[in-house]
């Protein structure tokens, strides 16, 4: 690995990160020190303004998210921000837009950050990147594998991203950008990942998909039948594991899982699991140190049984 | 455009249905009933036109103008034409039972995610639109009314 893609990036975790997925920011803290990447976290981080604030006024939302930037960037000094959680990525992506096409975001972000008294962010200032990518690009697929200690190869796995991920499309201006990008339309690169690391991994059609996360508290059970649907189809592919990539969705499909069984009667066994707890396993991690125990769904057994932990 | 109770109903008697071409047919149908129900609820009229030879996709595409989430959806379409497709021109496929239940998995989340969106059509504006540069309508710029 050169020296370039050694470079230290700031690591955003947000909210959820120290919440409902602790599991997911314990499992990319151990997986990059096993990767041998160093996360610097941005110091006094604040809410991105996903997802309540975005709602009633998206400039906040907009100022929000820059602020995170500006640490970054002007404070910390670097040129790359990695969030894991796909609501901040998208946030972040967002306000990075804004900043650069509409003329009343760049007011509005002025104004607020010279009254909070600090640098305001300039679009073009860092680069936000989501642990997909950072491990893709500073990793990729052959240094991931030449460092596997426990193959996934008795594991099966659809991987879901969720809608933030790729959507809207015009935010993501390296997104569809030829041979090696990301897609917006057939997302791949935690397909790649988990490949590399020996994981069968399933044809999963509904890997963008709703999980319903916006109805979760105001109308449960279209939450938790759009969760079914997505257990289902997982296990008609043949899965044994869901790999998420998103807090949210990873939350709402244990959570409605559970819900599921108690409210409508429908059984699923399909695990639902970090992609960074997948592949701090592969990387010879114990289930303590990628977080296993702190999700809602229980795979500890699932991967005793394959000699993963 | 039959009641949305029935579109559910119907998606999930096709999932065995023993003459797989005839099923996919009728679910890329249904599959336009819940797309024609959106459309509907916004007051317009479902067009008759074909997007890449599917009125599913043209549907999909007028349900989303100028409802930018509406986009969370368009991948689900292309998969339930593309399962369609699958099971139509490989008929003899030994996975024909397997796509057949997955395409009914597919129309049965596009069913449900319009339904969600049909009884509360402003949730779920945060995960999927963003609507990046917006005009100074009102209660758009909250913040500034208020000053900060």
């Amino acid at each position: 690995m050169n020296e370039v893609k050694n470079k230290p990036v700031a690591y955003y975790p947000g909210c959820a990160l120290e919440g409902s997925g602790h599991s997911y920011d314990r499992s990319t803290r151990a997986v990059g020190k096993a990767l041998g990447l160093d996360l610097v976290e941005v110091k006094d981080w604040n809410c991105c303004g996903a997802m309540e604030v975005k709602n009633i006024d998206p400039k906040l939302q907009t100022y929000l998210s820059s602020r995170v930037m500006s640490i970054a960037s002007d404070d910390m000094g670097f040129d790359q921000v990695m969030a894991p959680c796909n609501g901040c990525y998208h946030n972040l992506k967002k306000a990075e837009y804004d900043l650069a096409n509409d003329a009343d975001s760049v007011a509005v972000t002025e104004r607020l950050s010279e009254k909070a008294g600090h640098a305001t962010y300039k679009a073009g200032g860092i680069e936000t990147i989501h642990a997909l990518d950072w491990i893709k690009d500073k990793i990729g697929e052959d240094g991931l594998q030449s460092r596997i200690k426990k193959s996934l190869n008795a594991v099966k796995i659809a991987n879901y991203y969720g809608c933030m991920y790729t959507r809207p499309r015009h935010i993501f201006p390296e997104k569809d950008a030829g041979p090696g990008s990301e897609s917006t339309s057939q997302p791949h690169f935690m397909d790649d990942l988990l490949a590399a690391a020996g994981a069968e991994i399933v044809e999963y059609p509904l890997k963008t998909a709703c999980c319903g996360g916006a109805h979760t508290l105001s109308d449960s059970d279209t939450s938790t039948k759009l969760v079914i649907n997505l257990l289902r189809a997982a296990e008609a592919a043949g899965a044994d594991v869901i790999a998420t990539e998103c807090p949210t969705c990873h939350s709402g499909l244990e959570m409605h899982q559970v819900r599921a069984e108690k409210r409508f009667g429908v059984e699923t066994s399909v695990k639902i699991v970090y992609f960074t707890q997948l592949l701090g396993l592969a990387l010879g991690l114990s289930a303590r140190e990628v977080g296993l125990h702190e999700n809602i769904s229980d795979s500890l057994g699932f991967f005793k049984e394959k000699g993963l932990a | 455009m039959r009641p949305l109770d029935a579109i559910e109903a119907r998606i999930e008697a096709l999932a065995a249905s023993p003459d797989a071409a005839a099923a996919a047919a009728e679910l890329l149908t249904l599959g336009e009933e819940v797309l024609e129900h959106w459309i509907c609820a916004k007051d317009e009229a479902p067009t008759q036109a074909k997007k890449e030879g599917f009125r599913l996709l043209a549907l999909h595409r007028q349900g989303a103008k100028d409802v930018p989430s509406f986009n969370a959806c368009r991948e689900t379409c292309r998969e339930l034409v593309y399962h369609h497709n699958l099971i139509i021109m490989q008929p003899g496929h030994p996975e024909t039972a397997k796509r057949l239940r997955m395409a009914g998995l597919v129309a049965n989340h596009l069913y449900l995610f319009v339904r969600g969106k049909l009884e509360e059509s402003q949730l779920g504006e945060f995960c999927c639109s963003s609507k990046p540069v917006r005009s100074d309508a009102a209660g758009d710029n909250i913040g500034e009314q208020r000053g900060i």
